[in-house]
């Protein structure tokens, strides 16, 4: 079943007392999240990625716009009619109740009909425990438990009800590094498991990439571009997303596009076939830099950091505003630490282009690969 | 989409239904409210209608049309309400004035000096803490008559002074301060007494009010001990003055003066109250003693 | 010893010295007059030791009345006023405007003289030959027979002092219970609404849980505060409390130690001791009780 927002745009009355008017939480957002799907709505902390979460429950009613389950519009209805199951990103457990109970909980609020037998509670409890793994753990107590445990119990209580959406806000953030990457592909082999479409709300954009089907990357309640997250990485709408994917993150040039040519700094350094003659932003990946004896970009060296796998240069350049920029290579690009200057070919598919003013993406055309 | 319809239609009844609770729950609050502040109206009340028009009235009124001051006049001159209220503000000040300084240096003591047995002597005073007051104040009592101190201000203070829960505050307080600040300051020669009171207690200050402010109250209000140690009307208390003037005062059934008598009591504690509203409902919440 | 030892000893000198004389001192020496029988406090002198002055305050009909009116006012109080506590802060927590209003109004029992505010009571539901007293009024008002609350029947005096005693405890219980409910994460209250919980349900099987801490400690210190009743029966009924048939065990020993029948430190701490091995055994009982509670 799909989920489909339609111009949903929430407002909040201001806060204080001076402030008056409005403050717009999530402004006319809209698309479709694919039946089955894990994605991942990210954004920086207040961009309006949990409002968004919370309507999409029910725990807030947008100030307009549409949400669609399916054909169904359940814009207006309270969450429990919703058929959604929600992780917060405490977990909320209720600490005077055992595993079991808490797991128990949703399915006891089930009223008339729907409401299944204590023998029926029983089972589709502990077929929730089972697919979290936590069959031993039933008669603890939350606080009895480690974080990832509890990020566990969380997900069963939230999957026992058989919800059509699984919702989680911020999943890993309460976990330590080790234990996140383990829970981060436990989500993800349990959302393949049940086939659930699952929604989650992360800030940290290595952690949406990783796991997601699909990334929806907004920023101040408005969608910013959305879809696979290779693809989103590779070709990012605007400088905003091109600068929140990616670690290291992209290094900005204050550059201009005069006849076709990419000039940074008065440094002519790549052809851009088909873009307009303008002052740009230009965006180049770590991994986008080739160092070249003939490089057209020449930068100071100020160190090179070893890392392993590969090789961080560290450089200066007058173009860039950040100061230093960072290229990532391969260490069989050997680069002279007691070099002054270090020169670097840049990628085009590692390039992009943003309008100075709007910091939309200018499309240039990229050159077949020359013969080498 | 006729679900849709059936949706908004149950959402109406939702809506409506919890604005009934909420409207409920107002009308409950607000009786409380009534019930909190009647006595209060009615003593402001009656302390402004006149001795011969409140007498009168077999059937109560719930407002004056001619609200006059004489009984606030009364109240000053038939019974000594001046000197009661004079009482309790020295009584009330220098009670409070001396347990916040012994305090402060015992909490000082605990929370920042170095001896032998310091665990120990804490532990014991935090079971003082479970001392009943009534057990004790016989034997004080005892002590105070023996010491000929009946009727006097330092038998009313002495053993009112007192009081381990504030030691206890103001130690919690007085650890929350970094001990580097205390290492730079011994570093820089300054002497434990400088440094309590240049420092710590700038810094602790929020608590130090609070303390202040709950025994004020506590002093105000005080009735047990003042009634058992004076008997002479020259050392009254406005609570034993109060109860006097029920007894003996005024006749007993100058209602009026007697209510001009309470409002007189009661504004300068309302007002205290109100100034510092918060200070004193965080100070009880962390450990109230009334009640 | 060294300096700073002997400097924090000097520090702690004087509370020591205060707390030495007027809690601890006290302390033990009301043990040994409960036990000195025959105590002349002229001459402070006793003629033997035993237990006669606590046979004396057991059949003593005054402190026997005196601990009926106390476990009576107990009774009703405790439950009464944590309940009412409790309805009010829930209500007072689910409303924004005018909540910071009602929280002031409903904190000021506390910062008032008990025995000035006393007096008003008294005036509200006393009868005298010139008037009914407002409360009667209303009483009339709905068709009932009016009734002295202050020098009449012992039910409606008890009913009177129970009324003041719950108007004079709400504050502190208000405050205490209104600030463990905010405490509560509201995370539990989205989570239960997304699981589609009821009102009734959410009260009882998350809300009360999560206070329920909160609320041993209100009953205990509640029913600690009711067995030390004794300004309110005062403020309500006058010094004289035995004429009243109002007294309470705290009101029976200062009576005792002083006052129209006073004079005897020894009666005075026996009774005080019986009272605080009763409230010693009801506090350990409550402790008991709702730590097996918890536990379940």
């Amino acid at each position: 079943m799909n989920i489909t927002l339609q111009e949903l745009t929430k407002r909040f009355p201001a806060r204080g007392r001076k402030a008056k008017g409005e403050t717009t939480a999530v402004d006319s957002l809209s698309f479709t999240i694919p039946d089955g799907m894990l994605v991942g709505l990210l954004g920086p902390s207040g961009c309006g990625k949990s409002t968004t979460l919370n309507m999409i429950c029910g725990l807030e009613t947008p100030t307009s716009g549409h949400i669609f389950f399916g054909e169904e519009d359940v814009t207006a209805l309270p969450p429990e009619l919703r058929g959604v199951g929600m992780v917060f990103q405490n977990y909320a457990l209720y600490p005077h109740l055992t595993v079991m109970q808490n797991i128990l909980f949703p399915l006891e609020n089930l009223k008339g009909k729907a409401r299944p037998t204590r023998e029926q509670m029983r089972d589709r409890a502990l077929e929730a425990a089972r697919l979290v793994q936590i069959e031993d753990l039933l008669d603890r107590r939350p606080k009895e438990l480690s974080g990832g445990q509890q990020q566990r119990v969380a997900i069963a209580r939230a999957l026992v009800k058989m919800p059509r959406v699984l919702l989680l806000d911020e999943p890993l953030s309460n976990l330590d590094a080790r234990l996140r990457l383990q829970t981060r592909e436990e989500i993800c082999k349990i959302q393949k498991k049940t086939g659930i479409t699952t929604l989650f709300v992360t800030h940290d954009q290595e952690e949406a990439m990783s796991i997601s089907d699909r990334i929806v990357v907004m920023k101040e309640g408005v969608l910013m571009q959305q879809g696979a997250p290779q693809q989103v990485y590779d070709d990012p709408a605007n400088l905003f997303v091109a600068k929140f994917l990616g670690t290291p993150p992209i290094n900005v040039f204050e550059g201009e596009v005069k006849g076709g040519m990419l000039t940074l700094a008065g440094q002519k350094v790549l052809p851009v076939p088909g873009a307009p003659d303008r002052r740009v932003w230009a965006g180049v990946r770590p991994e986008g830099f080739v160092p070249a004896a003939d490089g057209a970009l020449t930068c100071e060296l100020s160190r090179v950091e070893v890392l392993g796998r590969d090789v961080s240069i560290v450089c200066a350049h007058p173009a860039c505003p950040a100061g230093t920029l960072r290229a990532i290579l391969r260490s069989e690009h050997e680069v002279d630490p007691a070099a002054k200057q270090v020169s670097f070919a840049l990628r085009p598919e590692k390039t992009f282009l943003f309008d100075r003013e709007t910091e939309v993406r200018i499309p240039f055309a990229v050159p077949a690969p020359a013969g080498d | 989409m006729t679900s849709h319809k059936d949706y908004e239609t149950m959402q109406r009844a939702a809506r409506r239904k919890s604005g009934l609770l909420q409207a409920l729950t107002y009308l409950g609050l607000s009786i409380w409210a009534v019930v909190v502040l009647f006595p209060f109206y009615w003593m402001v009340l009656t302390s402004l209608k006149s001795y011969g028009a409140y007498n009168s009235e077999h059937t109560p009124v719930f407002f004056t049309l001619s609200p006059t001051l004489e009984n606030y006049e009364n109240a000053f001159t038939a019974v000594p309400l001046g000197g009661y209220l004079l009482n309790t503000l020295i009584f009330a000040v220098a009670t409070t004035a001396i347990m916040v300084v012994v305090s402060t240096l015992a909490a000082y003591a605990f929370a920042r000096l170095k001896f032998r047995g310091k665990n120990l002597l804490f532990g014991l005073f935090l079971s003082m803490m479970m001392i009943p007051s009534e057990l004790v104040v016989i034997t004080n009592f005892v002590t105070i008559t023996n010491w000929d101190m009946r009727n006097s201000f330092p038998g009313l203070i002495l053993p009112s002074i007192t009081s381990v829960f504030y030691i206890y505050l103001l130690k919690e307080s007085f650890e929350q301060v970094p001990d580097e600040l205390y290492r730079a300051a011994k570093v820089d020669g300054t002497s434990d007494l400088k440094y309590l009171w240049k420092v710590m207690i700038p810094i602790c200050r929020p608590t130090i009010v609070t303390i202040t402010i709950l025994k004020l109250i506590e002093c105000w209000n005080s009735y047990v001990w003042p009634r058992l140690i004076t008997d002479d009307q020259a050392y009254f208390l406005v609570s034993n003055g109060i109860q006097e003037i029920r007894e003996n005062g005024f006749g007993r059934e100058n209602v009026p003066a007697m209510m001009a008598a309470v409002v007189v009591i009661s504004v300068p504690l309302i007002l205290l109250f109100l100034a510092f509203r918060n200070k004193i409902m965080e100070g009880v919440s962390r450990g109230g003693m009334k009640g | 010893m060294d300096r700073n030892s002997k400097k924090a000893w000097l520090y702690l000198l004087p509370s020591l010295i205060l707390l030495g004389l007027f809690l601890v001192y006290p302390l033990i020496d009301v043990f040994v007059y409960s036990f000195e029988e025959c105590f002349n406090f002229a001459s402070q002198t006793y003629e033997g030791v035993g237990l006669y002055n606590y046979l004396y305050v057991l059949h003593d009909p005054y402190f026997l009345q005196a601990v009926e009116n106390t476990f009576v006012l107990v009774i009703i109080t405790v439950p009464v006023s944590t309940g009412l506590a409790l309805l009010i802060s829930t209500g007072l927590s689910s409303i924004q405007p005018l909540r910071n209003l009602f929280q002031t109004v409903y904190f000021l029992p506390y910062v008032t003289n008990t025995l000035a505010v006393g007096l008003v009571f008294m005036v509200l539901f006393q009868k005298t030959e010139y008037t009914d007293g407002l409360i009667n009024l209303v009483i009339q008002l709905f068709g009932g027979e009016s009734i002295d609350f202050i020098n009449g029947p012992h039910w409606a005096k008890m009913f009177v002092l129970c009324f003041y005693t719950v108007w004079v405890v709400m504050p502190f219980k208000i405050l205490v219970l209104t600030s463990a409910l905010a405490s509560v994460n509201p995370d539990y209250y989205k989570a239960a609404r997304v699981d589609g919980t009821s009102r009734t349900r959410i009260f009882f099987r998350i809300t009360l849980p999560m206070i329920s801490p909160m609320l041993v400690y209100l009953v205990i210190t509640g029913f600690i505060g009711a067995f030390k009743a004794y300004s309110d029966a005062v403020a309500l009924f006058g010094t004289d409390l035995n004429a009243a048939g109002m007294n309470t065990i705290v009101g029976y020993v200062y009576d005792m130690l002083y006052g129209d029948s006073g004079g005897y430190p020894s009666y005075a701490s026996a009774a005080a001791i019986i009272l605080f091995v009763i409230v010693l055994t009801i506090t350990c009982i409550n402790l008991l009780v709702t730590r097996k509670q918890v536990r379940e």
